[in-house]
This record gives structure tokens, C-alpha cells and sequence, in this order.
């Protein structure tokens, strides 16, 4: 169970929003909506632990995330708007090196087939520096692919997929929720996700 | 493999699949150990006086200037983010980093050193001793290193500002690591500064890597 | 008594306290460093080795302790700001970090004065001359470092951790210099050498030493209200104060005129 209270943001001297909670159970997503510069990305940043916290409380399995900060992390999977991919890597390299970094050795047949399900098949031995914008972006997603975090909070993880690798995505993130996965998103598009859903709309 | 070798081995393969890390520094330290002849005059006895001088100089401004690299691309391409949310310690995926730069910046001066200490006509005895004292103060180096790296992420003027604020913390391995060949050299046997070197390098693989973690997420947060 | 520390702690209840002190540690700076300056330049006997122009170590003596002891209450308000967050804290290290880096410009240039005249040469690469030399540089790196980051709150945290850094170097720092500075027989300026220091000399030093300490919390508690007004300008209490009432009706009459 992830939930947040009383969560506030201020750039500079503005104050962005006040206020925010919600909550989260296992096998829910929810859709946080708003309109540009409103502070969504700076509030997934806040809930990830990231940014600091001004105001409110963030809470994992009921207990504050600073009290349990490794617990939390390692059922956390972040997607910003920076891909995190080393450019002169292999999307191969790129994702085992990601997965061992979080914690976790990944076999090399369960990441061949992470990419191979985001249609890279065939290109995980090219330098990611050669891709196509749209094939970077599913390398970075391959990554929840292979993540056994139960929170996924994903920045625009839809923005520059061609139709099929979104239907890709929503598959990966479907069978995510079903398994009793979370999902925190932004998305400017309507999003069409199975399981429970909600949407939050962020105001200034 | 565990995240600490991970990232090592990724650093690595990056530097090694571009080259110009290493050629920088080896490149700089060359030039300065030739530059300093040609500003002082080729007369021996007085080029065999400064040689640990110069070559310790050497060294420090060219693992200096590799310092600004060691965290700005991962900063810049959301690979820090990564790292400051893994549930790995970010003090001990830090460290992974700065031996990283070590194995690219330092290691290289270490070996090259004693080549360039043929230059100045230093005794074998003294070549042993500035290859070991370089060997215990580069890492000292790339520590101090890390934290002005790492507090200076994404500043205005990050590169010159990194230097003013690093400079000053190593003064002490360059006197002791300079001073250890000037002590063998006049006789006076080197293993009092090769000891404090060694003193200095332990206290910085302590303090360093949680002191640089901490800037990090500082520098994150915004 | 905790309960008062964590009240000041706010910089809205520190300013009109600052406003209050400075004035009294003003006052006590000017009355203690004319005491001193009197005992120093005209009680003070004529050194036997080194004659008058010695007395110019009750200006850089002084001067070097003073640059060390803000060195250190910098690193105390920097622990201090990261430990419990407080926005002050960066604050008070900002507002004491010129002053210190005055102090360290002072003991430089008065003990090249002092120099010139023992040694003939205006430096020399004395033990603590050098060690002065380098805390200059690190008060100049944190005044750059924090000038350079835009956004005051990691500007703060990042001044603390450096200033946290460099005052646990320091010790290490002024050890490496006295072993380089004896191994190589370097020059020594010293007061002590040859002669031992009459009484009313030390009492002279450290009268100047007080009043230095005096003129610095003066100047660092002046500063910080300053610098309370620039960071908390969009709060209702700062906009409520006469003197920025004041200095507002001002600005928009000689709008009108202008």
C-alpha cells in the first residue's frame, strides 16, 4: 500500500500545488492528470524520495519511507523523463547493468526476452546511440519488464511510442497490475489500463 | 554480479569504448613533465631537485582536470536518479565510481611515472618511491575529488569553481607524496611520508564516498 | 531554554534579535580594539630584535585566529543547518564567510607587511603564513561555491557539506605544512624567536582578538538580516516591516518623480 498526504511543491518563490493525497492499493493504478507546469513530474519526483518533502507524509506498507528507505526502494521502479540509457552500450548491456544495479542479477534469456516483447529483437547487441528515439524509449521500458518492484511511477511513458509499442507498454503494464503490481503515471493521452484505475487531476 | 561491480565494469566499458578519458590525463601529464624542462632550463642538478615537484604537480592537475567528468554524464542522462534510488547504499555505488575513475585517471599516472622520471635522471630507489607514492595518492586524489565533483553537479562555471574548491584539500597528499621522494633522495628514507600517504588514503575511502553520496542527493533534489 | 533556541531558530523571530545585538557587539568591538591598538602601539615596550615595526602582529595575529575560529563556527552552524534542517543556519554560514575570508586577506597582507622589513622579501613561504594562504582559498571556494548555485536551499546544503569537508582538512592541512615547511628549513616569521613575549604584548593580542570576535558577530548578525530580508521577500512578515514599508513608499515616489 503506497500513500501520500498533505503534499506541497514550490519552485523558486511559486508555490506549484498544496494539499495533494492519495493512496494507492496493490493492484490499482492511478492516472495523474494536469495541465503543463502544473508540478506532475516534480510530484512523482517528491513521491520517489528524490525531491525533498516540505510538507505531509509519504508513506510504504504503512510506515514513512524514511524510516524504511531501503524496503521501499527496492519495490520502487522510477521511469523520468531521462531515459537512464548509456548511449555507447547495447540496449543488452544497458538493461543488465540497470537490473544489477537495482539489486537484482538478471539471467541473460529473461532480458533478451524483455526486449524481444518490446520488439527489439535483433537490435540488443547495437549501441543505443544508433537507435531510433521510439526504439530508446522501449529499451528504457524493458526495464519494468524484468523489475520485481511492486511500485511503478512512470513519467510519460507513453509519449513517442508508435500505436503497437503502446499496446506493448499497456500489456506489460496490465500483467503488472494483475500480478497485484501499482502504478503512478502521467500521461497527457487517455489512458486505457485493465484493473482498477483512478484518475487524480493536479491543480495549482 | 553485485551492483559495486556493475558499475565498475559499465564505467569501464564506456571509458574504453571512447579512450579520450585516459588519453586526456596521460596526455597532460606528458606535456607538463616536458613543459616544466623548457620553462627552468635543462641544466640537471637543478631539474633533479624539482623532478618530484613537478612530476607530483603533474599528476595532481591531471587527475584534476578528469574530475568534472565523473558524474556530470549520469547526472545528465538520468543514470544517477537510478543509482540514488536503488536499495543499494549510494555511499558504496559512489565508491564503485571513484575506483572507476581511479582505474581510468590515476592508475595510468602511476604507471607512466617512472618513465617520465627517467627524464629528470631520478635514481631506481627514487622512481620505486614516487611510483608508490603516486600509487597511494592518486586514489586520495580521485576521493577529495569526488566530493568537489559532486557538489559542484550542474553549477555555473562547474569546472573552474571544482578546482578552486579541490586544490586546497590536497595540499596535504601533495606534500607527502612529493616530499617521500625528496626524502629518499636526500637520504633521509621515505617511509614516514610513504605511511602518511597511506593514513590520508585510508581516512578518504572512509569519509569520502558518504560525504560525495550526500552532496549527490543533494544535488538531485532539485 | 531549548524551547527559546528552537523560537530564534525561525528567521522571522531572529531578525529584530539580530537587530537588537549588533549594535551592543559594535559598540564593544570599537571600545575593545581602542584598548587594544593604545596598549599595542603605545605600552607595548620596542621589541629588543625587532624593534617598532613589529606591532603590527597585534592586527595579524589576531587576524589569523579570528580567520580560524569562523572557519570552525561555520563548520558548527553548517552541522547544525544539515542536521536539522534549518534555513538560518545557511544563512548565519553565508553572512559569516566574507568575514572570514576578510580576516584570512588581513593576516595574508599584514604578515607580508610584517615580513618585509625582518626578512626584506614581502613573503615568504613560512608554516602558517602558507596555512593562512590555503584557508583563504577554501573561504574563497565556499563563497563561490555557494554564489554559484541558484537555488538558495541547495546553495546552503552544499556550503555546509564543503565547509564540513574543509574544517575537518584543516587540521591535516596546517600538519602537512608545518612537516613541509620543517623538513625544508623554511623560514620561520615568528614573534617568540630570540625574545620572549612581555606580558602586556599577549595581553595586548588577545584584547584585539576579543574585539575582532566582537566586530565579526557585529558585522556577521548585520549581514544575516540582509540576507533574511532577500530570502524571505515573498513572506507576509517581511512586507509588514516599516523599513521595507518605508523603503517601498520611497521607491514608488521616486517613481512618480523620476
Amino acid at each position: 500500500m503506497f500513500s501520500v498526504s498533505n503534499l506541497c511543491c514550490s519552485r523558486g518563490e511559486k508555490r506549484l500545488f498544496s494539499g495533494v493525497s492519495f493512496s494507492l492499493q496493490h493492484g490499482e493504478y492511478l492516472h495523474l492528470e494536469g495541465d503543463n507546469g502544473v508540478g506532475k513530474t516534480s510530484l512523482l519526483r517528491i513521491a520517489c524520495g528524490l525531491s525533498p518533502l516540505e510538507q505531509g507524509e509519504i508513506c510504504w506498507q504503512g510506515k514513512s519511507i524514511s524510516e524504511n528507505r531501503d524496503e521501499f526502494r527496492s519495490n520502487l521502479a522510477y521511469l523520468g523523463h531521462q531515459l537512464a540509457l548509456k548511449e555507447d552500450l547495447t540496449p543488452l548491456e544497458n538493461l543488465l547493468s540497470h537490473a544489477a544495479v537495482a539489486g537484482r542479477q538478471l539471467p541473460l534469456p529473461e532480458a533478451k526476452d524483455a526486449l524481444a516483447q518490446l520488439g527489439l529483437r535483433g537490435r540488443e547487441h547495437l549501441p543505443v546511440r544508433v537507435l531510433s528515439q521510439g526504439q530508446k524509449r522501449r529499451t528504457a521500458l524493458a526495464r519494468l519488464v524484468v523489475s520485481t518492484a511492486k511500485l511503478w511511477i512512470l513519467d510519460e511513458p507513453f509519449v513517442a511510442l508508435d500505436p503497437a509499442a503502446q499496446n506493448a507498454l499497456s500489456e506489460v503494464i496490465n500483467a503488472h497490475l494483475t500480478r497485484q503490481g501499482m502504478v503512478l503515471l502521467t500521461s497527457h493521452q487517455a489512458v486505457s489500463l485493465a484493473g482498477q484505475g483512478r484518475s487524480y487531476r493536479l491543480r495549482s | 554480479m553485485s551492483a559495486f561491480l556493475a558499475i565498475v565494469k559499465r564505467d569501464l566499458t564506456l571509458a574504453l569504448r571512447r579512450k579520450n578519458e585516459v588519453i586526456t590525463s596521460v596526455f597532460f601529464f606528458v606535456v607538463v613533465a616536458a613543459l616544466f624542462p623548457l620553462g627552468i632550463g635543462p641544466e640537471m642538478n637543478t631539474l633533479r631537485l624539482v623532478a618530484p615537484g613537478i612530476l607530483w604537480v603533474g599528476a595532481l592537475l591531471a587527475s584534476m582536470l578528469s574530475l568534472g567528468r565523473m558524474f556530470a554524464t549520469d547526472y545528465a542522462d538520468g543514470t544517477l536518479e537510478q543509482m540514488a534510488l536503488s536499495p543499494n547504499s549510494l555511499s558504496w555505488l559512489v565508491a564503485a565510481k571513484i575506483l572507476a575513475h581511479w582505474l581510468l585517471s590515476g592508475l595510468p599516472l602511476v604507471l607512466l611515472a617512472p618513465i617520465l622520471g627517467l627524464q629528470f635522471d631520478l635514481s631506481t630507489n627514487a622512481l620505486w618511491v614516487l611510483t608508490l607514492s603516486l600509487l597511494l595518492g592518486t586514489p586520495v586524489l580521485s576521493l577529495i575529488g569526488a566530493v568537489g565533483a559532486a557538489l559542484t553537479l550542474g553549477v555555473r562555471g562547474g569546472d573552474v569553481l571544482l578546482s578552486l574548491l579541490v586544490l586546497p584539500l590536497y595540499v596535504p597528499a601533495l606534500v607527502f607524496g612529493a616530499g617521500a621522494v625528496q626524502a629518499e633522495i636526500s637520504g633521509l628514507g621515505a617511509s614516514a611520508h610513504l605511511s602518511v600517504l597511506a593514513a590520508l588514503a585510508l581516512v578518504a575511502a572512509v569519509f569520502s564516498p558518504w560525504a560525495s553520496a550526500a552532496s549527490l542527493r543533494i544535488a538531485l533534489e532539485s | 531554554m531549548i524551547q527559546k533556541l528552537f523560537f530564534y531558530a525561525s528567521p522571522q523571530n531572529f531578525y529584530p534579535l539580530a537587530g537588537k545585538l549588533w549594535p551592543l557587539f559594535a559598540v564593544l568591538a570599537t571600545a575593545l580594539s581602542g584598548w587594544g591598538l593604545w596598549l599595542g602601539m603605545f605600552v607595548a615596550p620596542t621589541d629588543f630584535q625587532q624593534g617598532e615595526g613589529y606591532r603590527i602582529i597585534f592586527v595579524h595575529v589576531p587576524a589569523s585566529w579570528m580567520s580560524m575560529v569562523i572557519y570552525l563556527v561555520m563548520a558548527f552552524w553548517a552541522l547544525l543547518g544539515l542536521t536539522f534542517n534549518t534555513r538560518l543556519s545557511g544563512m548565519m554560514t553565508k553572512a559569516l564567510a566574507p568575514t572570514g575570508a576578510i580576516f584570512a586577506f588581513l593576516s595574508l597582507w599584514t604578515g607580508a607587511l610584517w615580513g618585509k622589513p625582518m626578512w626584506g622579501a614581502w613573503w615568504v613561504w613560512d608554516a602558517r603564513l602558507t596555512s593562512e594562504l590555503i584557508l583563504f582559498f577554501l573561504y574563497l571556494g565556499h563563497i563561490a561555491l555557494t554564489s554559484a548555485i541558484d537555488d538558495p536551499r541547495r546553495a546552503d546544503k552544499a556550503g555546509g557539506i564543503l565547509a564540513l569537508v574543509g574544517a575537518l582538512n584543516v587540521p591535516i592541512i596546517y600538519f602537512s605544512v608545518k612537516w613541509w615547511n620543517t623538513l625544508h628549513q623554511g623560514a620561520s616569521v615568528s614573534l617568540t624567536k630570540g625574545s620572549s613575549m612581555a606580558q602586556v604584548m599577549l595581553e595586548a593580542m588577545l584584547i584585539m582578538g576579543i574585539a575582532f570576535w566582537m566586530y565579526a558577530v557585529a558585522i556577521a548578525l548585520y549581514r544575516v538580516r540582509s540576507i533574511i530580508l532577500i530570502r524571505e521577500r515573498h513572506t507576509q512578515w517581511v512586507a509588514e516591516l516599516p523599513e521595507v514599508k518605508a523603503q517601498m513608499m520611497k521607491n514608488s515616489a521616486g517613481g512618480a518623480i523620476a
